[in-house]
């Protein structure tokens, strides 16, 4: 294994294993998506139509890929923290002054929130019988990729702030300010179709958006009819790599600077 | 000066400089410590030590000067450098949530090693440092000494040809901090690994083969400690006195003696002073209250050259 993977792999291992160690961490990685979709699903209920859906299982149905969506990018928010984290524990600084190349370190860090998030994707994508989501072996085996694929966006995304900005608060508003609104207008929550010109304008640029619709496609493989209003599956993924590939070089650059 | 003589240089700094907006942490540091040597950075808080360290461990660059670690120089072969360096830093450096094995498993990996021979490597530093049988424990539940170690450990593992220890026993108790001693000298005496390490303390400056005192950003003195102590003079006399200015003068006239007023009392540096000292007591019995007389410390060497006193409290730590 090379110089770069070795280090890389390392990291990730420790990320996941730090996480399975912190019980409230994986209580609050799998309780929360449940208890939201559950509560805002069932509060909007079936009062909730939007169009291009066949309204047979309501918001629940159409929220259930949304909180998928919203378990990565939580998930990213989160790993980034303990980037935060090993900064003020001072283990980075070990990490820092050993002889990695810097786009290895970031590699191993967007890695571990990439597998956190997946973990619990996973988990949540077992729930997609009670969404009324008719999933397919094929279908969840895509899915599981495309989640990944955005796992690593987002996750990228978040480190560019990380490896910034010093403070937990600071990261925090960033988070919420940055990340939050990058998931409500991604369709996740609401679809473009009948939302005000504006909104469906920044959903329109906005790369989550092509994220969340390659993941539908990809839930939807059986009944493509119930999601033709998407952008297609090719160019949502096509968006989605180079959204990753952006994010995680910039991520990169922002490393060797901080470490100069 | 030992540096002077030759054997492979190790650390070589040249012209070390580095300013925070106005203020200057360092302005021109220049040393050498062979291989071999262990080197103290001594000096008070605030006096650049951190600075130094943290761009000695590749982690912050100077504005200017050079530094080489076995010849390659830190700002355009960090990576050479790193590999032969080991670093502790002040601050914890090891996962709380990770058992001591893994601490060391991942600081190894990141270093190129692994499998079997990571493994063996990585027994065989708890076992040194007494940790075997705490290996499955999570590092969060060793004592404040017992990380000491683990972190000696961590940085000892890919065998480092340069160790940087950043005030190594800030905040241990006075066991601990022997302990600790003890440990460096082993490490020396088996595997000649050179060492630099910054200190407030005098006692850990002292066990060392090269002190380098950092004040202001310069050094104002380099040497062995014995070498750095005779430049004071044999003996040091401390005298109480009332008034200072007028007791210096005095005697300066009578007995042609300079003295340094210090804290309300006066300090001389003289060979041979403890013959004449029952002449000052007689000669000015009214004004001298007490006089202490010893032999040079390392903080009479820094009061000498900075004409102040060195008054870093223990175990506090520089920012």
């Amino acid at each position: 294994m090379s110089a770069f993977m070795l280090p890389a792999l390392t990291l990730w291992q420790r990320e996941v294993v730090r996480f399975l160690r912190q019980r409230s961490r994986i209580i609050g990685a799998f309780g929360q998506p449940l208890l939201f979709w559950l509560v805002l699903g069932s509060g909007f209920g079936r009062s909730f139509r939007y169009p291009g859906g066949d309204g047979a299982g309501g918001y629940t149905e159409y929220f259930y890929t949304g909180i998928l969506a919203m378990v990565v990018l939580f998930t990213a928010i989160f790993s980034t923290f303990s980037v935060m984290d090993d900064r003020k524990q001072r283990f980075l600084q070990g990490v820092l002054a050993a002889p990695v190349p810097r786009p290895a370190i970031v590699l191993g860090q967007a890695l571990g929130g990439t597998t956190l998030g997946l973990l619990q994707g996973v988990l949540l994508l077992a729930a997609a019988p009670l969404a009324g989501v008719p999933l397919s072996a094929v279908g969840a085996l895509a899915a599981v990729a495309v989640m990944a694929l955005m796992g690593f966006a987002l996750t990228s995304l978040g480190l560019l702030f990380a490896w910034r900005i010093d403070s937990t608060q600071g990261l925090h508003s960033i988070m919420n300010l940055a990340l939050l609104p990058l998931w409500l207008l991604s369709g996740a929550v609401f679809p473009a179709e009948g939302a005000h010109p504006l909104l469906a304008l920044l959903m329109r640029i906005n790369p989550l958006t092509y994220g969340v619709a390659a993941l539908r496609r990809t839930l939807y493989l059986n009944r493509p009819e119930a999601v033709s209003g998407l952008p297609g599956l090719e160019v949502s993924l096509l968006v989605m790599v180079a959204f990753a590939l952006v994010a995680f070089l910039a991520a990169v650059r922002t490393a060797e600077r901080s470490a100069g | 000066m030992r540096s002077a003589t030759g054997g492979e240089l190790a650390l070589e700094v040249v012209d070390l400089r580095r300013s925070f907006g106005e203020r200057k942490a360092l302005a021109g540091v220049s040393f050498q410590v062979r291989r071999g040597e262990t080197f103290a950075l001594l000096g008070p808080n605030g006096g650049g030590k951190t600075t130094l360290f943290r761009i000695l461990a590749t982690l912050l660059r100077p504005d200017g000067g050079s530094a080489r670690v076995f010849g390659h120089p830190l700002s355009e072969s960090p990576a050479e450098a790193r590999r032969r360096l080991g670093v502790v830093f002040q601050q914890p450096g090891i996962d709380p949530k990770l058992t001591c094995l893994e601490n060391l498993i991942h600081h190894g990996r990141l270093f190129g090693m692994r499998g079997a021979p990571l493994r063996g490597a990585a027994a065989a530093q708890l076992e040194r440092f007494g940790l075997s049988a705490r290996a499955g424990e999570l590092a969060e539940t060793l004592s404040g000494g017992m990380q000491r170690r683990l972190e000696l450990a961590k940085a000892l593992l890919p065998g480092p040809d340069l160790l940087l220890l950043d005030e190594p026993t800030a905040g241990l108790d006075p066991a601990a901090r022997l302990d600790f001693g003890a440990e460096l000298d082993r490490l020396r005496r088996e595997q000649g690994t050179t060492v630099v390490l910054t200190t407030h303390l005098m006692e850990e400056a002292e066990r060392c083969d090269q002190v380098g005192i950092l004040n202001e950003g310069r050094l104002v003195a380099l040497g062995s400690p014995a070498e750095l102590k005779q430049s004071v003079g044999e003996q040091v006399i401390l005298i109480r006195t009332d008034d200072p200015a007028s007791l210096r003068e005095r005697l300066r006239e009578r007995l042609g003696w300079e003295s340094l007023v210090l804290d309300g009392g006066l300090r001389v540096e003289r060979p041979g002073a403890h013959a004449l000292l029952p002449q000052v007591i007689e000669a000015f019995a009214e004004d001298v209250r007490s006089v202490t007389f010893g032999r040079p410390t390392l903080e009479d060497v820094f009061i000498r050259r900075t004409g102040r006193r060195f008054d870093a409290s223990p175990g506090e730590g520089a920012a």
